[in-house]
């Protein structure tokens, strides 16, 4: 032992207790874990913005946003989705009244809208692809396709959760496992529609500036 | 016949015989002695029937410190290949001056440089800080195991993973030769066209998902998981600077990921980020791997500072000097890394203000670094100094690293840099901090905890002798670099014109790699007389160092749930302070124990993304589809078992610890 120049900092040296007699149990962190995740998600697309921001207007030659982007369509496309977060938030509201049934519903129709919306951006990319405006055409085009693919193939992920999920809630009820999962799965779903506000705002609306 | 090519191709991709460097000797050689070695270990575990053993207590176990020690073997594995690539580039650099060409053509030369860059980061110092971490911080936070305990063995198996893949670059087709960072357009499809660069990109992006799971994975074991009592302001300073090294990790690694991500879409879809033409741009590569890469110079030194920190408080037997500076400085540092990226390519045209900008920046970071160094002098100043090897490493570290600090602000001035980017006094500046900073650090953590892991110290005298040698030799390897460099030697250079004056300092530096080598082998003889004089070593108290922290609060090793009862911490050196109090451990009383249950899962997902790379990689479309599916199969079947955890019976608890009280009593 060495000399330190100890004290202890309350006065009741004895009171101290140096261990819990009872059962510990931390606190969960999956909800704060997901939440990182999804962080470092949005990074991801943060640098698939900046890329986009930094390509954006690099036509080489090709076609430009205010050619390609069909604005109705993508409007149709964008209130899919944000119908889809409603109905998932009505999910989660059935979910805390304990009704099993009417979650699953609800989860139906928010992969149904996911699919919608998925269904419309691959016509769209079907379409520009037709017109020869793929994404190795221009940086313009590839940074397009990457960003809105990457939230696509998230989106479809989600839906493929999605599916999942219904099939373990059929089979297990609101258990607190599930009820964990299905607040997950609400905080991606979310996720995603914000990342798509950014999309339709940054590239959509501003692509077609001239 | 032209149905049959197609399948071929469908199945093998652009796999074929001639993939297999046989005209090379050197791989030649180097697979014999692989395939000799390989067969052996696998014969003899064979032999010893250890393979039940092993896959039941350590492949699927979900146990931080069981993983914690496999992150560490595997990090000193590869410690042995990337020091392999080391000191054949300096042979080859001592010869090849002149006519002589030495024995390494440039071809396979600039293979070299680039694994061992990439090895030693991504599978060298990843791996073993992540493994101390591991360890380390549940046991320092008074927990029985990380939040995640099953995507801690996933993330531990990814990063397997990628290393392995790496690995079979070195037989089967050929590694990157891009250097480690793999700029464009070098590493593009035009320039690059063979699997180098895939390798080097599906193994970074397998790899990458394992550290960025277990960066989320500490960060929630320390915000969430604390004992009770224990605020952020007494949490160890080891904690604290793997708190900010796990929010660097979530940071950055997601930049790595989306960068490296653009790369193969460019190789594989031909697509323009980053090419000459079309308006694709490279300086964005540029900008955004660095500004992964700089954050993860601080990942990589962060938890060594917190390591010097507990080390030199343990052994001056005093409490750290300037705790609250301490975490300060680690914060501003943890902050600032961000905001310096653009130092790595001065020279590449931002103009005057923004290169002004980031040199003060970079400037700025040697202030909190600098409070370090003194907050580590001043626990030692009146201190009662024990010269155990730990220590022996941490003022090792204080005086290297305080050499590469000034030469890193030398760079950090761009006028400076100017002169000195890509010559060998960078390479000598970093390699002055992460060997003197980063791995002396790992010394110093792996000697200091090995008692607490393994219930027996280090063998004192080869430790000394594994830390002079490294020491000396790294003086004598990296010095003569700085001189070359200020002569104006480039890196990555195999071959030189005849100059007696410049091949002296190569073949001083050659040498100084062979002190090194005889480091790395006496700090293996330091395992090995470890082991065998682990009786004489034994740690009965589990506190061989009079420690001040919680982990030395349980016996070593440590029990499977850790802590029979959950400490409760009333003080920054929570341990220290129980001593004080003559804390007396409980005998009865013990109750049943929470844990989650040993899974397969990740051993297997991991083993299938391998396949899916090695396929990736080789064109392998079919079987890239398959091992897809197979993928997304288990992940999903993984989620339908929910019966994941059981009780450890408190007859089972009170026996262990009947066994700790007795261990006790043997040594009073």
């Amino acid at each position: 032992m060495s000399e330190t120049t100890y004290t202890p900092e309350s006065g009741d040296v004895e009171a101290l207790e140096f261990h819990v007699t009872e059962d510990h149990h931390p606190e969960t962190g999956t909800l704060l874990g997901f939440w990182l995740y999804l962080m470092s998600d949005c990074l991801i697309f943060a640098c698939l913005f900046a890329t986009y921001g930094v390509l954006g207007r690099s036509y080489a030659g090709g076609p430009t946003g205010a050619e390609l982007f069909d604005l109705p369509l993508v409007a149709i496309n964008t209130s899919f989705l944000l119908l889809s977060s409603i109905t998932y938030g009505f999910a989660m509201l059935e979910t805390q009244r304990k009704r099993v049934g009417a979650t699953i519903g609800w989860l139906a129709v928010t992969g149904l809208l996911g699919v919608a919306f998925l269904g419309l951006e691959l016509y769209e990319f079907a379409h520009l692809l037709n017109e020869g405006a793929g994404p190795q055409r221009s940086a313009f085009l590839t940074s397009f396709f990457a960003l809105v693919g990457t939230h696509g193939l998230h989106v479809l992920f989600g839906i493929i959760w999605l599916v999942v999920l219904v099939v373990q809630l059929r089979k297990h009820g609101l258990i607190v496992e599930n009820q964990r999962r299905l607040f997950c799965l609400s905080m991606f779903w979310h996720f995603l529609d914000v990342v798509w506000i950014g999309v339709f705002t940054f590239v959509y609306l501003m692509g077609v500036l001239p | 016949m032209l149905e049959q090519l197609d399948l071929t191709q469908l199945i093998f991709g652009r796999l074929s015989w001639d993939a297999i460097p046989l005209h090379e000797p050197v791989i030649v050689a180097t697979f014999v002695v692989v395939a000799i070695g390989g067969v052996a270990l696998l014969g003899a575990l064979t032999y010893y029937r250890v393979w039940g053993y092993l896959w039941k207590e350590w492949f699927t176990s979900i146990d931080h410190k069981k993983i914690g020690i496999m992150y560490m073997v595997l990090g000193l594995v590869m410690l042995l290949r990337g020091f392999a690539d080391a000191i054949m580039m300096r042979i080859q650099q001592a010869w090849a001056f002149g006519d002589a060409t030495g024995y390494l053509p440039p071809d396979h030369y600039d293979q070299i440089f680039t694994a061992h860059g990439v090895i030693m980061i991504f599978f060298v110092a990843m791996p073993l800080i992540t493994g101390i971490m591991n360890y380390i911080i549940p046991l320092q936070i008074g927990a029985r195991d990380v939040a995640f305990p099953f995507l801690n063995n996933f993330s531990f198996w990814m990063t397997a993973s990628g290393a392995a893949l790496v690995m079979a670059s070195l037989f089967i087709g050929e590694f990157a030769k891009t250097g480690w960072l793999a700029y464009p357009p070098l590493s593009g499809i035009m320039e690059s066209p063979g699997v180098g660069v895939d390798y080097y990109l599906w193994a970074l992006q397998i790899a990458g998902v394992g550290t960025l799971l277990s960066g989320i994975n500490l960060l929630v074991t320390i915000v969430k998981m604390r004992a009770p009592g224990m605020n952020l302001m007494k949490m160890p300073v080891f904690t604290w600077t793997s708190l900010c090294t796990n929010v660097l990790i979530v940071a950055a690694f997601p930049v790595l990921t989306a960068v490296l991500g653009m790369l193969l879409l460019d190789r594989y879809l031909g697509t323009a980020f980053f090419t000459n033409d079309l308006g694709g741009n490279v300086m964005m590569y540029i900008n955004l791997i660095w500004i992964w890469g700089h954050p993860e110079v601080y990942i990589l030194i962060l938890p060594a500072f917190g390591i010097f920190s507990e080390v030199v408080s343990t052994y001056s037997g005093k409490r750290l000097f300037g705790y609250a500076s301490m975490v300060y400085a680690t914060v501003v540092i943890t902050v600032l890394s961000y905001m310096v990226w653009l130092h790595h390519f001065f020279t590449m045209g931002s103009g005057a203000s923004v290169n002004s900008f980031f040199g003060i920046t970079t400037m700025i970071i040697s202030i909190p670094t600098g409070a370090k160094i003194f907050n580590w002098l001043f626990t030692m100043y009146r201190g009662r100094i024990r010269f155990e090897v730990p220590m022996l490493w941490t003022i090792g570290f204080i005086i290297t690293f305080v050499i590469g600090g000034m030469t890193g602000v030398l760079l950090a001035v761009p006028p400076a840099d100017f002169v000195l980017h890509n010559s060998l006094f960078l390479v000598a500046h970093f390699h002055n901090v992460i060997i003197g900073g980063v791995l002396f650090g790992l010394f110093a953590g792996i000697t200091y905890w090995y008692p607490k892991a393994f219930g027996y110290k280090l063998d004192p005298f080869w430790g000394k002798m594994s830390f002079w040698f490294w020491t000396i030799g790294f003086y004598f390897a990296f010095m003569p670099l700085y001189v070359l460099g200020l002569m104006g030697v480039t890196r990555r250079m195999s071959q030189f014109e005849e100059d007696a004056a410049m091949q002296f300092w190569f073949q001083v530096a050659a040498f100084g790699a062979f002190l090194i080598a005889l480091g790395i082998l006496f700090f293996i003889v330091q395992l090995v007389v470890s082991h065998r004089r682990r009786d004489q070593l034994r740690d009965t108290t589990g506190d061989p160092w009079d420690g001040r922290t919680l982990e030395w609060a349980t016996s070593s090793p440590p029990p499977q749930y850790n802590f029979a009862f959950t400490p409760r911490v009333h003080d920054l050196d929570a341990w220290w302070q129980m001593k004080q109090h003559k804390y007396r451990r409980p005998e009865q009383g013990f109750k049943a124990i929470h844990m989650p249950k040993n899974t397969a899962a990740g051993i297997i997902l991991a083993g299938i993304s391998t396949v899916l790379g090695f396929a990736l990689v080789w064109h392998m479309w079919l079987l890239a589809g398959v091992s897809f599916a197979a993928l997304l199969a288990v992940a999903i079947g993984h989620t339908f078992n929910y019966d994941r955890d059981y009780h450890i019976p408190a007859e089972e608890v009170e026996r262990v610890e009947a066994e700790r009280t007795r261990m006790l009593a043997s040594h009073v």
